[in-house]
């Protein structure tokens, strides 16, 4: 099965699935978009937060007198108050708690310590320079390597009981037939891999207006969340509010990629600001809050050990991770995996023996951990392995590719269940290696880069050439096995087509610039025969779209797309029935074409979807049992996660005497199943190699060692710009899933999760040294190739 | 102080006080949301907008800065009441994703357009290096900006 060209629609869409430009973009493009900083309301007053300089202190006493006695100051909110609504700390979506405002300690340096809230933005930054905080300063732990010795600072002495800084140990696999395996293996070759903690920085900050309506007692708050029902039941939940009286309103969101899914104290500051005056309050934060106190991604800290044949069959793979999850424990993943999915570390291909242990552990440092379009800690896991087959092909001095051919699952292995309990539904990995290779040129590039190192100069750019595979698993659910805090991970879709044949698509999903106003259009027309631009869909606001819990971990096209599939195609049964009462004849004598029904061998006896959607609404008698109307409404709880996966291929050159890494070219060839609209996957594609870019080569949140944040500015945490990205070259295989029922697999995160491990292979190439830790800056790759790895995520050695 | 500011060809005037910045006099006196705030240092470019024909960071321009000089935001583009062809561009190479960066990106582009209305992708990256993406990976604004540059051409031509 293969991306069939649709028939177009008279406006020129494909109906169904093919390239169509966006509808977002006729608002976007003149500036009409509408951000949660767009939102203005009567009377509506501003909010900004007052933050710790400290990564770890004790606070004596908070002074807000000078700045309650400001002229345009309405409220000051601290800690002590939120007690007494008892706001002052709230639960994450892992279990733990954090601390809305400070009333004890503040255990890193951004943390929330008081609110103002004054007339305008102004006034209010005004205002937190005259709030008089005396902290007690006390020691950090700031390299997660030492926060569980004996002598570290307890952070969490808010625990009842708690005396050391673990959060939990977790393992999955098998170790004892590791043991084995790696005893008797003629290869093990071990490594220390640092996946640095990185920030998923949209362009969009975090904000909210909140505005509490007394009369009514009914909650509006509009936020950047990518989940906007579960924030509605967590604000049931944190602030005690009737769950019918509150509404959350995502609307247009500037980029999510992860940062937007849990519950910020700002949020909850905006609603009590909102409670306390009376008028919606407004809480946008600045770009050094988001990225100094809003979640983070990776800091994982892995020691990875693959044993093998010495022709370069692989026999396991074992890994032991330390994570650092910051002061509060506030990752977003389901409940039964508190290292997300990172157990998939597997990879693409078969062995017998796998084993992982993970120990989290507290640190003075932001909250989070699952972001960045990381798909639950899949990133993690794909960098591992992708690293540990590179660094086993570098002592076998086996060609990265051939090793990987000889290793990956075959085709006829699906579907396939993984040492570590994965069931990947379908794949076929050989043909998109090869496709890679076969754009890339690869032999041509070995041999090119033969040439170049049997005449090394100076000033002849070292060449590297570095590869990925990776598996993805996205779409969670099902929901037996998955949940957040209790809520299932299965989502809600309605479709209601109008007497004239125009249709409303509801979803409880929420994009964040992934288009879903334009794909979850052509699925339903994909289905239904309507034109796309026939097919709105209406999303982010809990008043107006069935529960579901949201977009993040790819899940959008999985459980979404499915639920809309799945309504449109009742959709589709219920017109065959209606036509069936209108043409005078058994449903079972109509066949489907072309978004019609007519009588078998008769297609002149038929009806379309537009003229059945007037008949059901309208006066004719319907079979005994059929009600009216034209409507479908779904919960889609999917059987398994999808499993995308790609062949990455990059080619970079390194600079000998300045280590700067220049990415000549990068090829990526995704299998997502059919692309619904090869255009927008393209875009996603694009989009998750750019962040491979900034994380492999400049992104990292580095800390001092009294735990001050390096990273708080666009100044010191760089992004990619165009001058760093290549023109990307893609390619394509085509899996469907065969338990989707469009076997789409989802694709937002699956360049971010493959493309680091290819960068930093072909860096490594280019050097032919086995191990230097991300990102490769041109300060890390010089004293790499002095033979003086640093530790980039440090500013000590 | 009392500024005037001439904003998409109509004057406009404000009380401000000195500190305050363009991009706040644009969105918030003026209700011009097009323009957006990303970063505060001027490295992300959301803010562009122009200055008597410059592509500025407004978020690191005060509004007295701009006092009795011209400003364009992304709400002019269409001023015709037709997209610019680096809007249509935008649109049909898919050059943007969340929207968040895109008014920003659209007065860059359209600057250097004017200045070199053919530009190859090597210039159009250089171009627009001062703003961010965090969605596209560069590639389509690229080609919606050689998207732009041909069809304006085509449209003298004709």
């Amino acid at each position: 099965m293969t991306t069939v060209e649709a028939p177009l629609s008279t406006a020129g869409n494909p109906i169904g699935f093919g390239r169509m430009i966006r509808k977002e973009d006729a608002r976007f493009v003149r500036g009409q978009g509408n951000y949660v900083d767009d939102i203005n309301l009567p009377g509506m007053l501003h909010g900004a937060v007052l933050r710790s300089p400290y990564a770890h202190a004790r606070i004596v006493s908070i002074d807000t007198t000078a700045a309650a006695a400001q002229p345009k100051v309405r409220a000051v909110i601290t800690g002590k108050i939120l007690e007494t609504l008892n706001l002052a700390w709230m639960p994450t979506l892992s279990g733990d708690v954090q601390s809305v405002l400070a009333t004890d300690k503040v255990r890193f340096q951004g943390q929330e310590v008081a609110f103002v809230v004054a007339e305008d933005l102004y006034a209010a930054r005004d205002a937190l320079e005259l709030i008089d905080v005396e902290y007690e300063p006390l020691p950090p732990v700031v390299d997660a390597r030492k926060a569980l010795a004996a002598d570290a600072p307890l952070i969490r002495d808010d625990l009842e009981g708690r005396t050391d800084n673990k959060i939990y140990d977790w393992e999955a696999g098998d170790a004892e037939l590791c043991d084995e395996v790696f005893a008797r293996a003629e290869v093990v070759v071990a490594e220390d891999i640092v996946y640095p903690r990185v920030h998923p920085a949209p362009m969009e900050t975090c904000g909210s207006v909140a505005h509490m309506d007394k009369v009514t007692g009914k909650l509006t708050i509009w936020t950047t969340t990518q989940a906007p029902h579960a924030h509605r039941t967590l604000y049931a939940i944190v602030a005690g509010l009737p769950e019918h009286k509150i509404q959350v309103i995502s609307p247009d969101i500037g980029g999510g990629f992860g940062n937007k899914v849990g519950i910020y104290p700002g949020y909850v500051c905006s609603i009590v600001g909102s409670i306390v005056t009376g008028a919606a309050v407004k809480w946008v934060e600045d770009r050094s809050e988001n990225l100094m106190s809003t979640s983070f991604a990776r800091d994982y800290h892995m020691h990875g050990e693959i044993a093998a044949t010495r022709e370069g069959k692989i026999l396991g793979l074992r890994v032991n991770v330390l994570a650092d999850h910051g002061a509060f424990n506030g990752v977003a993943q389901p409940t039964k995996f508190p290292a997300g999915f990172f157990h998939i570390f597997t990879g693409s291909y078969d062995y017998p023996a796998a084993h992982c242990k993970v120990t989290a552990v507290y640190s003075n440092k932001a909250p989070g951990g699952v972001a960045y379009a990381c798909s639950f800690r899949i990133t993690e896991a794909a960098y591992l392995v992708e690293r540990m087959v590179d660094c086993l092909a570098f002592e076998l001095h086996i060609d990265p590719a051939e090793l990987r051919m000889k290793n990956l699952l075959r085709p006829e292995q699906f579907p396939y269940t993984t040492p570590t309990g994965w069931e990947y539904d379908s794949g076929d990995y050989p043909r998109a290696l090869r496709e890679s290779m076969r754009i890339a040129g690869y032999e041509e590039l070995r041999r090119e880069q033969a040439e170049r190192r049997a005449n090394p100069s100076d000033t002849t750019p070292l060449m590297g050439i570095g590869l990925s595979f990776f598996t993805e698993g996205v779409g969670a659910g099902p929901r037996k096995h998955m949940d957040i805090l209790g809520l299932g991970m299965a989502d809600g879709c309605e479709l209601r087509v109008h007497p004239t044949g125009k249709a409303q698509l509801r979803l409880s999903v929420q994009t964040q610039g992934q288009g879903h106003e334009t794909t979850f259009a052509q699925i339903v027309s994909h289905v239904t025969g309507i034109p796309p631009e026939d097919i709105e869909v209406i999303h982010g606001d809990t008043d107006n779209t069935p529960f579901g819990l949201g977009t993040y971990g790819s899940r959008s096209t999985p459980v979404s797309g499915a639920a809309a599939a799945v309504a449109a195609q009742r959709v589709k049964e219920k017109a065959r029935i209606v036509a069936g009462a209108a043409l005078e004849c058994s449903p079972d004598d109509l066949e489907w074409e072309h978004g019609r029904w007519h009588v078998k061998g008769d297609p002149e006896q038929g009806k379309t979807m537009q003229e059945l959607a007037m008949t059901a609404h309208g006066a004719l008698e319907l079979p005994e049992g059929v009600e009216g109307h034209l409507d479908a409404s779904v919960v889609y709880n999917p059987p398994n996660l999808t499993y995308p996966f790609g062949a990455y291929i990059c080619v970079v050159d390194v600079d000998p005497q300045t280590g700067v890494v220049t990415v000549r070219r990068f090829i990526a060839v995704d299998d997502c199943g059919p692309r619904i609209n090869p255009m927008i996957v393209e875009g996603q594609v694009h989009g998750g190699l750019a962040d491979g870019v900034g994380m492999a080569l400049m992104e990292v949140m580095a800390f001092d060692e009294d735990g001050n944040h390096l990273g708080g500015s666009f100044m010191d945490y760089l992004l990619p710009t165009s001058m760093e990205c290549p023109s990307w070259e893609l390619g394509e295989t085509v899996t469907p899933s065969p338990h989707h029922p469009i076997g789409a697999k989802g694709v937002g995160e699956s360049a971010t999760v493959g493309s680091p491990a290819a960068i930093v292979n072909a860096v490594l190439d280019a050097l032919q040294i086995r191990q230097a830790d991300m990102p490769l800056t041109p300060a890390s790759v010089w004293r790499a190739m002095q033979g003086r790895p640093i530790r980039p995520d440090l500013a000590v050695e | 102080m009392q500024i005037t500011v001439t904003v998409n060809g109509e004057e406009t005037t404000g009380d401000v006080e000195p500190r305050l910045l363009l991009v706040h006099y644009l969105r918030v006196n003026l209700g011009l949301r097009g323009t957006h705030w990303g970063c505060d240092t001027s490295n992300c470019g959301a803010c562009t907008v122009w200055l008597d024909g410059v592509p500025v960071k407004s978020c690191t321009t005060l509004a007295v800065q701009a006092d009795g000089h011209q400003v364009r935001t992304v709400e002019d583009l269409d001023a015709g009441g037709a997209l610019d062809p680096v809007q249509e561009g935008f649109i049909q190479e898919h050059g943007l994703q969340c929207g968040f960066c895109t008014p920003g990106m659209l007065m860059t582009a359209r600057a250097l357009l004017d200045a070199n209305p053919d530009p190859d992708a090597a210039t159009i990256r250089e171009a627009i290096s001062g703003n961010l993406c965090r969605c596209t990976g560069y590639e389509n604004i690229v080609r919606a900006v050689r998207w732009a540059a041909e069809h304006a051409a085509a449209e003298v031509t004709a």
